[in-house]
């Protein structure tokens, strides 16, 4: 055990895990950014009021939309692949390639969802 | 390898709650998709393809609730707060509120390692988990 945990930031800056390291670093903050939106968002439908309409309207802001697609359509598909070569660990010599497809995967449905939410906001 | 696994009773093997958690988390994964699938199909089934966009109907699909459609310009919510899709959503809160929370958890344990505090987590995320299904199920079935 002889893990470091007091890593300074310079060191973990530093770390190359490339493709991998990024998915991991995407797939965390799009599941903490979801928890924490969907509690203010349950919370404040749960209990309307003026303060609650303010953050559901937020919430249908073209940019915030943007910004969430990005972070619930990626933890979704990198969830996929997670899952795909989790429950068929002999898929894992394939990890890199399952990242290529997860990308092209990815983008193509981010690109059409952001393409509607913009045209969307601003054709009226 | 995998021979000599055998021989080791379900407890040493590592059949164990976090195990069952982690199998969990990919499995909800995979049911949640199937949710995501039904409730666009019935989407496109109740006139999407004309009155929604594709962002629309990825917010029906993410929560079936008649409220995540009332800006489109579908000119009859009734069809989509029907008792079906209603529990349709219901299911789709459970899971994604159980996976959300235990996500959570494991982020927590990767900062907290002393075992008072992962049983302070544990125990807290046990009461907000309630709090989310009680809060969840309450905008479902009244909205």
């Amino acid at each position: 055990m002889a893990l470091k945990h007091n890593v300074s930031l310079a060191t973990a800056l530093r770390y190359k895990g490339r493709g991998p390291m990024w998915a991991f670093i995407l797939h965390r903050l799009g599941g903490l950014g979801m928890a924490i939106l969907l509690t203010v968002h349950i919370l404040s439908t749960a209990l309307g009021g003026p303060v609650g309409q303010f953050l559901n309207d937020l919430y249908m802001h073209w940019a915030f939309q943007i910004v969430v697609y990005f972070f619930v359509l990626f933890h979704a598909v990198n969830g996929l692949r997670i899952t795909l070569l989790d429950l068929w660990p002999s898929l894992w010599v394939y990890g890199r390639e399952a990242l290529w497809i997860e990308w092209a995967v990815f983008l193509p449905i981010y690109g059409l969802a952001v393409y509607t939410i913009l045209s969307t906001a601003l054709g009226g | 390898m995998a021979a000599k696994s055998r021989r080791l009773s379900l407890r040493e093997r590592g059949l164990n709650f976090e195990m069952l958690m982690w199998l969990f988390t990919r499995l909800s994964a995979l049911v949640m998709y199937g949710l995501i699938l039904v409730a666009m199909v019935g989407a496109f089934l109740m006139g999407a393809r004309t009155q929604m966009n594709m962002a629309d109907v990825l917010r029906w699909g993410f929560l079936s609730i008649a409220g995540h459609i009332q800006n489109t310009n579908i000119p009859d919510l009734e069809p989509w707060a029907t008792p079906f899709w209603r529990l349709t959503a219901s299911a789709m809160l459970l899971v994604a509120t159980a996976h959300g929370v235990h996500g959570l958890v494991v982020i927590a344990d990767d900062y907290i390692v002393h075992p008072r505090g992962r049983r302070n987590v544990r125990a807290l995320s046990i009461v907000f988990l309630l709090l989310m299904v009680v809060a969840g199920l309450y905008v479902v079935w009244t909205w």
